[in-house]
């Protein structure tokens, strides 16, 4: 129906827009990071726990951003739509 | 191919296959992956066989090798039994075997390798077998009418309207499992590429401190979260009492 190279270009485009997907990790991360110097902070005793807490729950906040990239990736290189 | 400026100047992470064979009528290719696999895992067991050899004479003072030995289970012991508590004994064997595996296949960027956790067919089993797990010692800690209660948990078990909803959740455990390990190290390689073949001859040692951040802590971070995560959703299952 549409020329290939078109879907692709839109694909290009479909995939940079994926990738905003990054913005919420990035405000959540922070968040997280913020919070834990604040509880550092208060408490240094607890330093390992605290940055052990925080970077599991970073990166557990990562996996939507990632599943933004995963879906340029696939836009970009798989083309399924082509 | 017509990839655009990706594809085009030198820069390539995908997956390579070296050679295929027949396997019962299918074309089964032998990938980067599997190379770079057998690479690390040849690695490893040459590593335990000399630690085991050594630990076989273990001296009561620990000098030079049986140090480093020691330090290894150590660590793997402590983070199995910070998480999980007493029931940590029947688990570390195996989290610590998962940890320094994922550890070194994410570290293998470092020398060249592609590393085989940037593959989607590595990860995925890692994922399933966490799910085995959880699943295997949920039947075998918890009466059944404890897991329907469970598995309709916002509302009486005679009302099962949120059963689909959490049957679901629990299946979206390992593929998101999966798929975080998966996407930080392809990010790391595709970033890595990316920097080596589109800026070909400024890359001088500078890029080392990407490679620092993409390969050393992200993949420690990631590696640190698989195992923390396996543990976690172990231990819930297994609840406090044992």
């Amino acid at each position: 129906m549409f020329d290939a190279n078109f879907i692709k270009g839109c694909s290009a485009i479909g995939a940079g827009l994926a990738v905003i997907a990054g913005i919420g990790p990035g405000v959540g991360q922070g968040i997280a990071a913020g919070l834990g110097a604040n509880a550092v902070g208060r408490n240094p005793g607890a330093k390992s726990d605290i940055t052990s807490t925080m970077l599991l729950g970073q990166a557990v906040a990562e996996t939507t951003g990632l599943y933004g990239l995963l879906v340029a990736m696939l836009l970009l290189f798989v083309q399924p739509l082509v | 191919m017509g990839q655009g400026i990706l594809l085009s100047d030198g820069v390539d992470f995908m997956i390579k296959g070296v050679f295929k064979y027949r396997f019962f009528g299918h074309e089964v290719w032998i990938t980067t992956t599997h190379i770079c696999m057998l690479i690390i895992l040849a690695c490893l067991i040459i590593f335990a066989m000399i630690a085991g050899h050594k630990m076989k004479k273990a001296q009561e003072v620990p000098t030079g090798f049986q140090n480093v030995v020691e330090l290894i289970v150590e660590k793997l012991d402590g983070m199995a039994h910070s998480t999980m508590g007493s029931s940590a004994k029947k688990f570390a064997n195996y989290i610590g075997t998962v940890f320094i595996f994922i550890l070194i296949s994410n570290f293998s960027g470092l020398l060249g390798l592609r590393p085989p956790t940037a593959d989607y067919g590595v990860t995925l089993p890692l994922g399933i077998i966490t799910f085995m797990l959880i699943h295997i010692n949920q039947f075998k800690y918890n009466k059944p009418k404890a897991i329907w209660k469970d598995m309709c948990s916002p509302l009486p078990s005679w009302l099962p309207i949120w059963l689909p909803i959490n049957i679901i959740s629990e299946l979206a455990v390992p593929i998101s499992l999966s798929l975080r390990l998966f996407a930080n190290v392809l990010s790391g390689t595709v970033m890595m590429a990316l920097v080596y073949g589109l800026l070909r001859m400024v890359a001088i040692a500078w890029p080392a401190v990407l490679h620092a951040y993409f390969d050393l802590f992200s993949g420690a971070i990631q590696t640190y979260v698989f195992c923390m995560l396996t543990m976690t959703y172990i231990k819930n299952q297994i609840g406090e009492e044992t």
